[in-house]
Parts: C-alpha cells; structure tokens; sequence
C-alpha cells in the first residue's frame, strides 16, 4: 500500500497492511498537523502532490529500503486536500522479522518521503493568509 | 518544438497558471527550459533556481536532451509530512 488519499488516514488499516507471519517488529510513524512551528500558529494545512510523480517515487523508495533492510512489508499513506490540527498528514509501516531493521527502515522511508516525494503544503494562518511552505527557499 | 510545463504550489502561485507552453530548439536540453522559465516569470527567478525539473515523472538534471512530447513538471522545493 502505496498512495495519496484525499480521505482520512486509518493506523489500523496501515497496520494490518504490513503484518506478516515472520515479522516481529512492525513500527508504525504518523505525521499530524502541528498547531504551533515557532511560536508561528497554524489553523489548517492544504496538501497537493503531482500525482503520478509521488507515487512513482514511493515505489523507488520501497525498492531502496529493500535493498537495506529484511522488510516484510512496508505500506506509506499520504493526504491530500485541507487537513486540521491534529489531522494525520502520513502515515508510514514498516515490518520486519526484528525491532531494529522495523525502526531504521521506518526512519529512513519518512526522511525519504519528506526529501524526495513531490507533495507541498500551504500553511493557514490565524491572520487569514497562506503560504506555500518551500525549505530552503 | 513546443513544450508545455507544468508548476506547482508558489511557482504555479507566480506564474498564475498551472501551465506554460515553450518553444525550444530541437534538441534543447533541460537548461534551456530553466533559462526561459525565468525569462517569462522574472518573479520566479529565485524559487526556479531552488527547484527541481522532472521529465516524464522522474527528476531529470540540467544535460538532459528533450524530445518532443516530454511531460516536463518545475518541483519548487517539497514539503510532504
């Protein structure tokens, strides 16, 4: 399970995606919409991907887990759309037959996603506006 | 060979529209793209030299040589999670 979803993400659907007869290990990491980055507030953020794009690289990132780490089976959910405070934004899981290749592979695909994965966000502000979030920019 | 190029997030916000149409020399490279982008968008110029160009859905660098009927796509930095 690998997509974009405009559609609330489920843990347990994420969970029971990656469960797998030799995995020990499964570690499961959600991104939620943080109210406060800064002292800065934020009421909303507004999620667009280039579709096609992001999926295709979702899958390059599962190749290259793979070559890293004995993974089971790995599942990544992204939103799309206006999401609230506390609203999960990704949701990633990653199994293994142990804990520790479960939590670096986990790691390693989040940073992948938040690196690679052309997916942008429009912060919400208190004061009406929105702001395209681009780091380093 | 004409070219259409697709924005995203700001850059789409600058230029006010989700597509540009270039007219490119046969066997343009990416480069070429990157240059008169930021001819028509002056006021993109900064965010198009943080961004990255896909061709076809995969990031692609600057030598590349483009072909007509290319999808190319201008990724201003990404800000997934």
């Amino acid at each position: 399970m690998l997509t974009l979803t405009h559609e609330s993400i489920e843990p347990a659907a994420l969970l029971q995606a990656v469960m797998c007869r030799d995995c020990g290990g499964v570690v499961l990491f959600l991104g939620t919409v943080r109210e406060l980055t800064n002292g800065q507030a934020t009421v909303a953020l507004e999620y667009e991907a280039y579709a096609g794009m992001a999926e295709k690289e979702l899958h390059a990132i599962e190749a290259n887990a793979r070559e890293r780490w004995p993974i089971g089976a790995m599942a990544v959910v992204h939103r799309l759309g206006k999401l609230d405070i506390m609203d999960i934004a990704v949701g990633v899981a990653v199994s293994c037959p142990h804990r520790a290749d479960a939590f670096e592979a986990a790691r390693f695909v989040i940073d992948e996603v938040k690196k690679r994965v052309p997916i942008w966000k429009r912060d919400h502000t208190p004061e009406g506006t929105a702001v395209w979030v681009h780091p380093g920019a | 060979m004409t070219i259409v190029v697709e924005l995203f997030a700001r850059l789409r916000e600058i230029a006010g529209t989700p597509y540009l149409e270039l007219e490119l020399p046969d066997s343009a490279t990416l480069a070429v793209v990157r240059w008169q982008l930021a001819e028509r968008v002056p006021e993109a110029a900064s965010l198009l030299s943080k961004s990255a160009i896909a061709v076809n859905e995969c990031y692609a660098d600057e030598t590349m040589i483009l072909q007509s009927g290319d999808r190319i796509a201008v990724l201003p930095p990404v800000s997934g999670g």
